[in-house]
């Protein structure tokens, strides 16, 4: 086990594990968390994963983890590592089996005061609308040729459909597709896993969730994100479903063989990758290209579906009901971007595996009216606690290969906490507290307990003393749908 | 039960022992389905026949498992009766073959998403053959 004695201590908020620590490291493990929370981290074997994470071949500089990281397999949930592109490696575990999980933020300007006596209603038809749970289909069932043209396309493919809006587009990373996707890479059992999926939220951590917007601590960049005090806002969180998982599966089994091939030895199997120049590499790419593209229409199916239990709710109500998007981020997933290294803008692959992209101002890519503020990094915290609205910052691009945390982080296993925890009495006491809990599964509840995360405010601290991003607003739940 | 749950921070671990690697895969399979929590109809009974091949015994394992994963969460099927035939003697790959009896999934507590290759090693102990496998959830 790595233990304290073994990091070297940047400052309060950053830490190292130098490349020396192990002969097999391709470069060092930079810690971005507070004393407090790295006794929680040095708990589980997250560190050891880090530390293997770093031995992917064509490695650039650190592996970064955040505060909210915890163990996953093989790669640290909370990680971030570059490769060299094209000559580096692109590694399919270290994206994750939920390619492009991510979450959406819908604003409004609905007033608490006004929507209250409406909450459980509202919570009842998101429910309806948005299917969750163990094996539950989605809203929308389409034949192959179809899907292959929604993996293809993405958010425009939704957009075709009339179930986004150009401004929806526009606020969402990569405009909702990533260039070069390729559905002849994806197996037959992928899409039949994915094809009736489309539109749902599936189970474990993923949420539909209601807020209000407690407290903005930044009120130009609230402004300019569409956010407002006391008004109401949603977050999805989702990914793709079983499409990206048995993308996942499919290459982590192919590529045992691959590595081999290539002469690449690693600790764990688990990291198993293939070089991005190698047609193997390209393989991967474009089918995990496409999973991304199945995950953004998925959230966009999500939004609409939410639109669509806020009209009911509220129009005729009240006067402006309609849901605007703030952005659309991704926390799993493999991209090719630009960073500054020993004063040189380098291509790389960055994986990000829990961790939220966070490109500072002035970055490529961004919508215009980002570009002075950064882009929104979304933090939900865990399920009765607040979560955060973010904003990406110039030291984010310098320190962490633009890149934040992405949630409050596990820091009980599942099993104990349903042990230590009744779903029953979890949802009373968040009813108790106001807070509208629909839930497929009592078992699944407890699981989620809030005691089974770490703090969100300290996570939250940590990214925003190592300056790899800034406040903007607070979220409080007012209804939370779950698997 | 030849199988018993480790603790893991986010997903779900089971070590799985049996006295040789024919028991150890059928083992590992009913072990998947108690984590899951796999309650099954009654009727309509059904079979399932299907053969698997990989480089290694481990990679087999996770190729028999994921056929499993597939069938749970494609075809709503989960099985109770498992005969396998398995040919490791020969230089890789090795084979796997399979009979499975079962019905269709009357309801399940957990969606077991994923069947991942983390630290897999089948070890060679007093109880025969040992193996952890972490599931995604």
């Amino acid at each position: 086990m790595i233990g304290l004695h073994d990091l070297t201590k940047i400052s309060d908020y950053e830490w190292e594990i130098p490349q020396l620590f192990r002969g097999d490291m391709r470069g060092p493990v930079r810690i971005f968390s507070t004393r407090e929370l790295l006794e929680q981290i040095l708990g589980d074997k997250s560190l050891e994963q880090a530390v293997n994470a770093s031995t992917l071949p064509g490695l650039v500089g650190a592996v970064v983890v955040m505060p909210d990281m915890h163990q996953g397999y093989g790669f640290p949930i909370g990680g971030v590592a570059a490769t060299q592109f094209p000559r580096g490696v692109v590694s399919p575990g270290a994206i994750g089996y939920d390619i492009n999980c991510g979450v959406r933020l819908l604003a409004s300007s609905i007033a608490l005061e006004a929507a209250l006596p409406q909450i459980d209603r509202l919570a009842t038809l998101l429910n309806q609308y948005c299917p969750s749970g163990v094996g539950v289909k989605g809203v929308l069932h389409v034949n192959i040729p179809e899907l292959d043209r929604l993996l293809q396309t993405g958010s425009r493919w939704a957009l075709k459909n009339g179930y986004a809006s150009e401004n929806d587009i526009a606020h969402t990373e990569e405009n909702g597709c990533l260039e070069g996707a390729d559905p002849a890479k994806i197996s037959e059992r992928a899409k039949a896993r994915g094809r009736e999926q489309i539109g749902s939220v599936g189970a474990g951590n993923h949420f539909v969730e209601v807020d209000v917007v407690e407290a903005v601590l930044d009120p130009q960049t609230a402004a300019v994100f569409g956010l407002s005090e006391g008004c109401l806002v949603v977050q999805i969180h989702c990914g793709s479903r079983g499409l990206g998982h048995q993308v996942c599966t499919d290459y982590v089994q192919d590529f045992q063989s691959v590595v081999q091939r290539y002469g690449i030895k690693l600790p764990d199997r688990e990291l198993v990758c293939a070089p991005m120049d190698s047609p193997e590499g390209q393989a991967y790419l474009g089918a995990m290209r496409a999973a991304a593209n199945f995950a953004f229409v998925n959230r966009q199916l999500l939004a609409y579906s939410a639109r669509r239990a806020f009209e009911e709710t509220f129009a005729g109500k009240l006067k402006n009901w309609q849901l605007t998007q703030v952005y659309d981020i991704c926390h799993n997933m493999g991209k090719v971007e630009s960073h500054e290294v020993d004063g040189k803008n380098v291509k790389v692959c960055v994986h990000r595996k829990g961790a939220t992209r966070a490109f500072g101002p002035s970055t490529p890519g961004l919508p215009p009216e980002y570009q002075h503020t950064g882009q929104p990094v979304l933090v939900p915290g865990s399920m009765g606690t607040a979560s955060w609205v973010l904003a990406g910052t110039e030291t984010s691009m310098l320190r962490s290969w633009g890149s934040s945390c992405h949630g409050a982080g596990r820091t009980m296993s599942r099993a104990k906490a349903k042990h230590d925890f009744r779903g029953d009495d979890l949802r009373r006491k968040l009813e108790e507290r106001g807070i509208k809990i629909r839930a497929g599964s009592m078992s699944g509840l407890a699981e989620e307990a809030p005691s089974a995360y770490k703090d969100v405010d300290a996570v939250v601290e940590t990214v925003i003393a190592a300056g790899i991003a800034r406040k903007v607003a607070r979220l409080r739940p007012l209804a939370v749908v779950k698997g | 039960m030849p199988f018993e749950e480790l603790p893991h921070t986010a997903d779900w671990s089971l070590r799985i022992w049996a006295p040789d690697l024919t028991q150890l895969f059928a083992e590992s399979a009913r072990g998947m389905n108690a984590l899951a929590g796999i309650r099954l109809a009654e009727k309509p009974r059904v079979r399932r026949l299907f053969s698997v091949s990989s480089p290694d015994v481990e990679s087999l394992l996770v190729s028999f498992l994921s056929e499993l994963v597939y069938f749970s969460e494609q075809d709503r099927l989960a099985f109770d009766q498992i005969h396998l035939s398995l040919d490791l003697e020969d230089s890789p790959p090795c084979h796997l073959s399979a009979t499975l009896r079962g019905a269709p999934i009357l309801s399940l507590d957990k969606a077991i998403k994923a069947v991942t290759y983390h630290n897999l090693k089948i070890q060679q102990t007093t109880r025969g053959y040992e193996i952890e496998i972490v599931f995604d959830v």
